[in-house]
């Protein structure tokens, strides 16, 4: 019993040529199909070079155009002709000049020999599997492809739109259920006999022409018509991209093929030197028995896929730019916006820090300069403290600081006195969280001792951009996690947010706090507010404060914290 | 003005580069050197009126073919027009790289792969451009103290970079990414971040013969071919320049580019570089990396291997 080969060859002769010898010296007839749009010089070369195999036949030539019906037609062809000529022959492996065996012939041979009824093909079920490109699954066996896709794809599409509107299918004949898989198979002599000798055959044939990549169904198709036993594998290693087109291996491959343990890989680059030097490694009794396991290289492969069609989430460079307006997932990591708190709580950013362990930063908005959490002039990955050079892309300076340090939690302040370019960008980060406590503003104005008529103009400038920043957190487009609060509530209860940014901050190893910040000396706060107001300017975004609530707090100390933890 | 045209040599699958220089005697081993490492098969060279001894040199290289012109480099659009007018007549069907003498492109996998690997796989992947951001590389300390030696590597001495302060906009009318950023702009341009020099590069090509670069290799016409980048939140494989420009060398460029005001925007570049830091900068900081390899510019996100694995 001997294991026959079909190659199909339409470039890269002298690699080619190798292959054949390979499979020739080691004792298996060779059937080698070329593309009739090979030129006659090179075919004529091509089978000079190969002269001197006894074992070696070249058939009659079809035009192999990718996903038509020319390649099976030329594997029909070659396979015929190598049933005809050579009767020993048992398993038929389908190859092509670029399939390169890892392992010697013999084990393969004697592999197929201790399964001499088994056919290896891969074979799945439409319904069953998302493999295709392009979304035609189903509908490849039941719509007319009289265009080539890769040369005219507008016409491809509109045609396949124009039989999908128009509700047309092509009916499948009686008997046969579509499968798909990897068009490499190892079949058996009886199951080919099987399907080249089919009554059916033409009927079947007809059919399949119209078929889009029939190479990828008829004999998968076929194969579960008559096969006594189905491995529905391929035993050649093909890795295939986003786009269906097949990986290529190179030289530094050679490790995840030698540790893959697969009888044939494709495609093999053709001037992957030290892979054709290396391979088929030489026969080794110690591991001649090891089944194929492809698990490295798929994942090598599968993470490349990803990486093309995911990428890395809250990246952008120069081959990754994702439009934001379409998504709203922008930063790498998860941070925390907090809008007014250190204008409550004076050293609030090294509370924060003391309690969490995250990168509090300052101000990184502010006016001035970027106020990083070390108050550095430049900080991870060398983004600068100039404000002119963050305000002129103020949404990349914040993807860029969370993806340089997007092992760590960061927070920063925000306030209305800070460069508002990027509130669009943290409303619609569903990784931002912002606390707001609205009306803040006002504490420093107070603090500062100026009269209200003094402050009169500042604070309703403040409270005018801050409003336009709460009404983009309240616009149906902001999916960041919002909390927004006026500063009389806060002062009211200001454990209960504190403690939930804690929470959110440290997960699960935030503690109960024990320690709460020092809050800024609130005493003639509501008069200041009075005063405001009775110069004609209302604080509306501070709530209702009142001599009560602003006293209750000033003391923080005395009462005893007592949160429950809201996770 | 042909000096030495070798172009007979050139076989239909080569892949070319092109360069246009200026008085680089120093640099122009090591980078003929490396890129005949990559794989270049041939060097297809402008000199733009030198007068030390590149000139010369080149002209004896048996893979390059070199040309002279005594027009200004400014006039001719910063060298693209000459180069422009070489594509067309020799890069046709080819893969062309289109470098400055201080350009060094590094691909993914490009230690264990040669160039022709990565045109291959491109041609197979239907991919017509390549992107590849230029990267400056500095020393630690001033500029001026790192000494270049002819021949040598220029990045033992400026083997430090900046890894993530890379902004970047879409150009709505040639659809291609704008790229600013790094060591540059974080210490000449920090107040006119606008000025700030572009670093988005296209230097690898499928090339066409209607096809050009349309400043520097910035960007390219057709549009199409500007469109190295993933909108959809993938990653494209891209590359890197490495920057070879912050070296002693560039002292004496500084002084003469800005007395002859002939690159982009008569020179400003170099002007501002002499106003703001006197000609030696240091431009280190805490957080400049070290170079190590492509994977490292990989993981860091500055270029990407896509889905080329």
């Amino acid at each position: 019993m001997t294991l026959g080969v079909v190659m199909l060859v339409h470039t890269g002769f002298d690699r080619a040529a190798q292959m054949v010898r390979h499979w020739s010296d080691a004792g298996c007839p060779v059937v080698v199909h070329v593309d009739s749009n090979v030129g006659k010089k090179a075919y004529d070369q091509f089978v000079q070079s190969l002269a001197d195999l006894s074992d070696v036949r070249f058939c009659a030539r079809h035009r192999c155009e990718w996903g038509t019906w020319g390649l099976v037609a030329a594997s029909q062809e070659a396979t015929t002709l190598l049933l005809e000529e050579f009767a020993q022959v048992q398993h038929v492996y389908l190859a092509s000049g670029a399939c390169l065996p890892l392992r010697p012939v013999q084990e393969l041979r004697a592999y197929l020999e201790a399964r001499p009824d088994t056919d290896f093909i891969e074979s799945a079920t439409t319904a069953d599997v998302p493999w295709t490109v392009g979304g035609l699954d189903r509908e490849r066996f039941t719509l007319h492809f009289p265009f080539a896709w890769k040369k005219h794809r507008r016409l491809f599409d509109r045609f396949v739109q124009l039989q999908q509107a128009v509700g047309y299918k092509r009916a499948i004949p009686d008997g046969l259920v579509p499968h798909m898989g990897s068009q490499w198979w190892c079949l058996t002599r009886q199951t080919l006999d099987a399907i080249l000798q089919d009554p059916n055959r033409a009927t079947y044939e007809k059919y399949f022409r119209r078929v889009w990549i029939p190479d990828e169904s008829y004999y998968q198709t076929l194969a579960r018509l008559h096969s006594r036993k189905i491995e529905s594998r391929s035993l050649t290693l093909a890795k295939f991209d986003f786009q269906g087109k097949p990986h290529i291996f190179f030289d530094d491959h050679l490790e995840l093929l030698q540790r893959s343990h697969c009888f044939v890989a494709r495609k093999i680059w053709h001037d992957a030197n030290l892979l054709y030097q290396v391979f088929p490694r030489p026969s080794d009794p110690s591991i001649a028995s090891q089944e194929p396991n492809s698990s490295t290289i798929d994942r090598v492969f599968s993470q490349a896929v990803e990486r093309r069609t995911r990428g890395r989430q809250g990246l952008f460079m120069q081959s990754r730019f994702p439009s934001t307006d379409r998504q709203n997932c922008i930063a790498a990591a998860p941070y925390a916006v907090l809008h007014g708190l250190d204008d409550v709580f004076p050293d609030f950013q090294s509370w924060l820090t003391k309690q969490t362990g995250a990168q509090v930063h300052g101000h990184l908005f502010a006016r001035d300069r970027v106020h990083f959490a070390d108050e550095s002039t430049t900080y991870r990955g060398g983004l600068s403290d100039s404000a002119r050079l963050r305000d002129y892309n103020a949404k990349m300076f914040l993807t860029n600081l969370i993806w340089n340090g997007r092992d760590d939690y960061h927070c920063f302040q925000f306030g209305p006195s800070d460069s508002q370019d990027i509130r669009w960008t943290l409303a619609k980060d569903t990784q931002a969280s912002i606390w707001v406590v609205s009306g803040a503003w006002s504490i420093p104005l107070f603090a500062s001792g100026r009269s209200a008529s003094d402050v009169r103009a500042e604070a309703a400038r403040l409270q005018r951009i801050e409003d336009l920043f709460l009404k983009r957190l309240r616009s149906p487009q902001a999916y960041a996690r919002i909390k927004i609060t006026t500063l009389a509530e806060f002062i009211e209860a200001p454990m209960e947010m504190l403690q939930s940014i804690i929470d959110e901050i440290a997960g699960h190893k935030g503690n109960a706090l024990t320690e709460v910040p020092k809050m800024a000396d609130l005493k003639g706060f509501p008069d200041f507010l009075q005063d405001l107001k009775n110069q004609g300017m209302h604080p509306f975004l501070t709530g209702n404060i009142t001599v009560g609530n602003t006293g209750k707090s000033s003391s923080p100390q005395r009462r005893k914290p007592y949160v429950i933890s809201q996770k | 003005m042909p000096v030495a045209d070798r172009t007979k040599q050139i076989a239909s699958d080569d892949i070319l580069l092109f360069c246009t220089f200026r008085n680089e005697d120093v640099r122009l081993p090591f980078f003929l050197d490396y890129y005949r490492k990559l794989g270049i098969n041939h060097f297809l060279l402008v000199d733009n009126d030198s007068d030390d001894g590149g000139h010369d040199f080149v002209k004896e290289q048996p893979d390059v073919s070199l040309w002279k012109t005594k027009g200004a480099y400014g006039e001719a659009r910063y060298g693209v027009d000459w180069l422009t007018y070489l594509q067309g007549k020799y890069a046709d069907g080819h893969w062309a790289l289109t470098v400055d003498v201080d350009e060094f492109f590094v691909y993914p996998f490009c230690d264990t792969r040669p160039i022709r690997a990565l045109a291959d796989w491109l041609d197979a992947s239907q991919v017509r451009s390549f992107g590849a951001m230029l990267l400056d590389m500095y020393p630690k300390g001033p500029v001026g103290q790192a000494h270049y030696q002819r021949g040598s590597d220029p990045f033992e001495a400026a083997n430090w970079f900046d890894p993530g302060n890379y902004i970047m906009s879409k150009n709505k009318l040639l659809n291609n990414l704008w790229i600013q950023g790094g060591p540059r702009a974080r210490t000449f341009f920090a107040s006119k971040p606008k000025q700030a020099p572009a670093l988005n590069k296209i230097p690898f090509v499928k090339w066409r013969k209607p096809y050009a670069y349309v400043s520097s290799t910035h960007m390219m016409l057709p549009r199409g071919l500007n469109l190295v980048y993933d909108q959809q939140g993938g990653e494209k494989t891209s590359g890197i320049l490495l920057h070879a420009k912050f070296l002693n060398t560039f002292e004496d460029r500084v002084v003469e580019e800005a007395a002859r005001g002939e690159h982009y925007n008569a020179g400003r570049e170099y002007k501002t570089y002499a106003e703001r830091h006197g000609t030696d900068p240091d431009l280190w900081c805490q957080w400049s990396e070290q170079y190590i390899n492509w994977r490292q510019l990989e993981i860091l996100g500055l270029m990407s291997k896509g889905n080329w694995a």
